[in-house]
């Protein structure tokens, strides 16, 4: 059992409604009790989706227990197949069906429906959201592309010289991060390389489209988390070469350029000669310098917390002192990156462990999550959400991809907006005690009510400190000094001091003790 | 109006009127959803949901796009090692109560709450709270309901929450008390305090209290007044401890608000005289602010998918106050004992439907076409999509809409969609 507060991911089974929801003319038969069907306004009300998604539940009550559960999938099943007439229906459990042991696939074979059933077998109590949506995708690849792979062995023959090359673009999906933006950007700029995309799937593909996913000359994985599985597979069976970089931020856009042009056989000169972000120019002009060095703290699924850490460190030039994930099953990834930075990874699925991180470092930025977000309000620290999970805000009205260049203005904008600005900074170092213009007041772009005041410790990280028997005491003027530090530094200032006076065994921390401190670990 | 001509039946009512009753897919929150309000309501209590991570992904899907600051709830989600032995199972659970209880010092009450998943394995909450009390007397009182979505349906999870309450409940003597049954916001219990203190009814408890330290007494002096309709299971356990039940509509509108406040008053002796004199000014105040949305819903048809079982008694509202038209009123369950009143009040013809199977639900509102549709979130988008005009019912739960002063705010949650609608030229 774990204590859970918050969690990342859902369970497997809303991984697969984010596959089939993104698809045309699939349907989804859920054997789920009553209450399930909460999964719909994630769609409904945080996607706006315009349709429900394609889900039937067979909603068994406990009454049904002692009958016939199985009878009511029959019957779900049947009215499903009559009303909606998809082209394929995938069959699954939830959590408290697959206690209940019904077998919803075998059922579905033996229903006898005219129609090409996926039946999908996604562990609840042991695996989680994305790992659902990969299954799911993999299963429903394996299911219509199968049948048209060629024999074991087979060499996949050469493009004829007179068609342009065409990818398929995968792992996009329903509730996704940008998804929706990021295949129109990736889409525009592989034209420009005079590449066609062939299928994008899941996001818009029928079964019929999934079935002509052999005929692209390689993959284009946009997602590994959802995709990778099903990439592999297509390798395997079809000789389809994948992508391996995920093109966020413009050193990751050059690389994956450089990437499908080699894939495509095509020339990436022309397109990076015309690059068109303006990431590169902005952060090298000189109002961009209070930015270096800052010290960001990224948490994300693999993806997405890899690139916005590449991102940081390379192309905004800021300091990463945190980077983690909650994708397990990509922790070999984030740890090679992590590695990268001089940094721990720290692999999790537990808010609590996060915020423990968070507190602990007092950086000066978060990337993170919608939880993050929560993080970093609650300990005054400024943040920009770069991964799922998504909240509403997450599917603005504008475009605004994460990928490729235009991706990149995104990004740049995205982690400068809630800092403050270099002159601002400046300005508030010198005047402190302006009445207006005070240094806890929230940056000026973002109006009054953004003054989020740094709350007490979190009971987390209370129970988790140590409690120091003689812990030092701040003197009146050292405090008042403290005061001073710009609040964005200045819990990271009174643990530095802490920390130098507890290991002197200083019983008062005078203005000197400070400015000690301060000199200490200045080195 | 006066409560007396108020009472009268609409043309006959809906007391004995046929009910379409469906079952199939119902697009519904399983109990565990009521946590979202009553972990902000008793505030030293701490909910711990023992369930999937299923269970852990509703409450923070239904409860992140309405509340931000710290809960007071927290999911045990159970994983392969739990389903291996029950005895496992039970050890983990007491290890993750301690963890929580070592973060959360503050908590005086811990609710174990069952989910669809440790009902079907059997694990015994119930023993285990038994355990724990044990364990953590008198520092923390640990409790027990289910809010599985295959027992209960969205509201009764407060039902099942307040029964567990039941017990705990000091003993009362023969003394005359009120006792307002169900959770309402603290303004609206502020004002009935405020209401019953003018009539000279002053021992007013209401279930549940703002801290669970401050539990009301009940007994054979105990007279019960429902302020929702979902709590059953919570007034057969009060009524077996003695309490009287006070049948009444609903406090809706401002008729539903007098009649509720009559039945008080009824059980109290009160003089029409002094009821007239404590309630006449806020009610005048309800009927005006009722009027000045009447313009625009008068004569609207309005459908409403089963929720929270609130939809009779607000059903009767738009009808009788606000002169909307009644199309389909669902309800996931039908609790005639103590819907009766609101029956009785409903104009006769009304279409009843209990439980729910949305297709077909969905078939006769598209054949319908109301003017206003009360629905949940998964569906209000996709009919509007499709041209409909929606409320979410959720609001209805959420919001306060009882008592005189909240009248007219109730009318507002159905003119706003429809104003809105009218504004909108693109």
């Amino acid at each position: 059992m774990q204590l859970a507060v918050w969690t990342y991911e859902g369970p497997p089974h809303v991984g697969a409604m984010r596959v089939a929801t993104a698809m045309e003319r699939v349907h989804y038969v859920l054997h789920a009790p009553q209450g399930d069907t909460y999964a719909d306004l994630l769609f409904t009300m945080i996607e706006r989706r315009e349709k429900r998604p394609p889900v039937t539940y067979t909603t068994f009550q406990a009454r049904d227990l002692g009958s016939d559960t199985a009878e009511l999938f029959r019957a779900a099943l049947a009215e499903a197949q009559a009303r909606f007439r998809p082209e394929a229906i995938l069959v699954g459990a939830s959590c408290t069906a697959e206690l209940i042991q019904d077998d919803p696939g075998g059922l579905a074979r033996t229903a006898g429906l005219d129609v090409p059933i996926v039946p999908l077998e996604l562990p609840s109590y042991s695996k989680k959201e994305n790992w659902g949506a990969a299954e799911t995708f993999y299963q429903i690849v394996r299911a219509f592309a199968g049948p048209h792979a060629p024999p074991p062995g087979t060499e996949r023959p050469a493009r004829l010289a007179d068609r342009r090359p065409r990818c398929n673009l995968l792992g996009p999906t329903a509730l996704g991060f940008r998804h929706r933006d990021d295949v129109r950007e990736i889409t525009l700029l592989l034209a420009r390389l005079g590449i066609d995309v062939h299928v994008v799937a899941p996001l818009g593909a029928t079964p019929a489209d999934i079935a002509r996913l052999g005929e692209a000359d390689f993959n284009v994985v946009l997602y590994p988390e959802i995709a990778g599985q099903a990439a592999s597979w297509l390798a395997r069976s079809f000789g389809q070469k994948a992508t391996r970089t995920v093109p966020i931020g413009v050193g990751a856009t050059r690389d994956f350029i450089a990437e499908v042009a080699a894939l495509a056989g095509v020339d990436p000169v022309p397109v990076l000669d015309h690059e068109t972000s303006r990431l590169p120019w902005y952060s090298r002009s000189v109002d961009s310098t209070y930015l270096t060095g800052k010290r960001v703290f990224v948490f994300g699924d693999a993806t997405h917390a890899i690139a916005a850490a590449r991102v940081a460190a390379e192309e905004m030039g800021f300091t990463v002192v945190g980077l983690g994930s909650y994708s397990r099953e990509l922790a070999r990834e984030v740890r090679e990156a992590a590695k990268r930075h001089g940094v721990e990874a720290l692999i999790t699925d537990d808010y609590l462990a996060v915020e423990e991180a968070v507190a602990a470092l007092q950086p000066e930025l978060v990337l993170g999550t919608q939880m993050e977000r929560h993080i970093a309000k609650k300990h005054g620290i400024p943040c920009a959400v770069i991964s799922a999970p998504v909240h509403v805000q997450d599917f603005p009205a504008r475009y605004s991809p994460v990928m490729g260049f235009e991706g990149a203005n995104v990004l740049f904008d995205t982690l400068v907006h809630p800092l403050m600005m270099g002159l601002e900074e400046h300005l508030l170092a010198m005047f402190r005690d302006d009445f207006e213009f005070h240094d806890e007041a929230a940056p000026s772009h973002l109006g009054a009510t953004a003054a989020a005041a740094p709350a007490a410790s979190s009971p987390a990280v209370a129970a988790a400190a140590p409690v120091l028997e003689a812990a030092p005491v701040w003197a009146a003027d050292a405090e008042r000094e403290l005061r001073k530090v710009p609040f964005f530094v200045r819990g990271k200032a009174r643990r530095n001091t802490e920390r130098y006076a507890a290991e002197r065994g200083l019983a008062a921390i005078t203005v000197e003790t400070l400015y000690d401190a301060k000199a200490h670990y200045a080195r | 109006m006066t409560a007396a001509a108020a009472l009268a039946p609409a043309r006959g009512g809906c007391a004995d009127a046929p009910v379409l009753r469906e079952r199939g897919q119902r697009e519904v929150f399983c109990g565990l959803t009521g946590i979202v309000w009553l972990h902000r309501k008793i505030q030293d209590a701490f909910f711990l949901i023992v369930g999937s991570r299923t269970c852990a992904h509703l409450m923070q899907s239904a409860a992140g796009v309405m509340i931000f600051a710290e809960p007071r709830f927290a999911t045990a989600i159970i994983d392969e090692r739990d389903l291996a032995g029950l005895a496992d199972a039970n050890a983990e659970l007491d290890r993750v109560v301690q963890q929580l209880l070592a973060r959360r010092p503050d908590i005086r009450l811990l609710f174990l709450v069952g989910s669809c998943p440790s009902e079907v394995i059997k694990l015994d909450l119930s023993r285990a709270a038994e355990r724990l009390n044990r364990q953590f007397a008198p520092g923390v009182r640990v409790l027990n309901y289910s809010g599985s979505g295959i027992e209960t349906t969205f509201t009764q999870g407060e039902d099942a929450c307040l029964a567990a309450l039941v017990p705990e409940l000091p003993a009362a003597d023969e003394t005359p008390r009120l006792l307002v049954v169900g959770a309402l916001a603290e303004v609206v219990e502020d004002q009935f305090r405020r209401l019953f203190a003018a009539m000279g009814i002053e021992a007013v408890d209401f279930l549940p209290p703002r801290r669970s330290t401050a539990l009301p007494p009940v007994g054979p002096g105990t007279r019960m007044l429902l302020a929702q309709p979902w709590l059953g299971e919570t007034a057969r356990l009060l009524e077996s401890r003695g309490a009287t039940h006070l049948p009444a509509p609903f406090p809706l509108g401002a008729e539903g608000t007098t009649l509720w406040l009559h039945a008080a008053a009824r059980a109290f002796g009160v003089t029409p005289a002094r009821f007239r004199d404590a309630t006449a000014l806020a009610e005048s105040r309800a009927v005006r602010a009722l009027a000045a949305h009447r313009a625009s819903l008068a004569g609207k048809r309005v459908f409403l998918f089963p929720d929270s079982q609130i939809e009779i008694p607000l059903a009767r509202t738009l009808a009788r106050e606000l002169g909307m038209r009644l199309i389909e009123v669902g309800t996931p369950y039908l609790h005639r004992g103590h819907l009766g009143p609101e029956l009785d009040l409903l104009p006769e013809g009304t279409r009843l439907a209990e439980g729910q199977h949305v297709e077909r639900q969905l078939d006769r509102c598209r054949a319908d076409r109301p003017d206003i549709t009360v629905c949940g979130l998964g569906l209000a988008n996709p009919l509007e999509a499709e041209g409909f005009t929606t409320k979410w019912s959720i609001e209805l739960v959420f919001t306060p809409i009882q008592g005189y002063d909240q009248a007219g705010d109730l009318a507002a949650l159905f003119a706003r969609p429809l104003d809105r609608r009218t504004r909108l030229a693109v």
